[in-house]
């Protein structure tokens, strides 16, 4: 099974775009991969992009939760856009909406957070 | 008709995506909507992860077995690890609740299984292994197709 995640930092925000399936084998990359971006103190924020998210299941829930909690010590946002029905599902499910904004597209998303695109 | 397999393989995390594969695969015979197939491989991916890493600590000598029984138009589906098993199966069921905050754990594994499936069982006890049965219905008013 292939996964991916790809990280661009746009000023203050990480773009974190996933690929394939996220589950309990997959979760350390995107662990792996934002906290080491995350390293860099000029990010305050995440724009998680879930186009390419094909499964989730709730080793996904726990991932993201722990980088809004990396994000909250800095007093930034975690933004996720493009969901499927199905991650929806899951994330309300979790009560993830309590604590990251839902918005359509990676742009919009951007502007939302004050970064031009 | 009836109609059963069984697989069983190491515990280790690349099986997750293999186990939910091939109960996919299996399960495609009852025509399930894309809806029924998400659920039931989601239900799939959650009860292995546990054995994998709360039933064996991720150490691969363990076996996780997982069997799958159609009959008309209901999945059954066994989870089993003879691994180090749940004390309190009530407080491992409640939303939230997971013994491993230190691996990112969400403990929202049996709220989902709940949730996706009619009917959950789980059978443990300390040391004794687990065993977890879901059952779900799907729905029959479906397009015929031939
Ligand atoms: N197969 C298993 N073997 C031993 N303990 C388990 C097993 N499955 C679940 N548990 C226990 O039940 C708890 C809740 O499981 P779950 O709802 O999936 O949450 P999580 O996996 O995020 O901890 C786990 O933290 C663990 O203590
Ligand atoms: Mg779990």
């Amino acid at each position: 099974m292939s996964f991916h995640v790809e990280t661009e930092q746009k000023n203050s925000v990480l773009c974190v775009r996933l690929q394939g399936e996220l589950d309990h084998h997959t979760a350390s990359a995107v662990r792996d991969k934002v906290d080491e971006a995350l390293a860099n103190p000029q990010i305050k924020h995440i724009l998680l992009n879930a186009e390419g998210l094909t499964f989730m299941d709730s080793s996904g829930i726990g991932v993201i939760l722990g980088r809004y909690k990396k994000l909250q010590a800095r007093g930034g946002e975690l933004v996720i856009c493009t969901v499927s029905s199905s991650v929806y599902r899951l994330l309300e499910m979790a009560g993830l909406f309590k604590v990251l904004r839902l918005e359509e597209g990676e742009d919009h998303a951007l502007r939302t957070l004050g970064e031009a695109v | 008709m009836k109609n059963e397999m069984q697989i069983q393989f190491s515990a280790l995390s690349q099986n997750e995506s293999f186990a939910r594969v091939s109960v996919g695969a299996f399960i495609a015979q009852l025509d399930p909507t894309m809806d029924e197939l998400t659920e039931i491989k989601t239900v799939v991916s959650e009860a292995v992860t546990n054995a994998i890493i709360h039933g064996y600590n991720e150490n691969p000598a363990g076996t996780v077995q997982l069997i799958v029984v159609l009959e008309d138009d209901t999945v059954a589906i066994t989870i089993r690890d003879d691994g180090k098993g749940i004390g309190d199966v009530e407080q491992a069921r409640e939303p939230l609740y997971t013994s491993k905050p230190e691996l990112e754990r969400s403990g929202m594994g049996f709220t989902i299984i709940e949730n996706f499936m009619d009917e959950l069982t789980i059978t443990s006890g300390d040391q004794k292994g687990t065993t977890v049965y879901v059952k779900k219905q799907l729905s029959k008013n479906k397009v015929v197709s031939h």
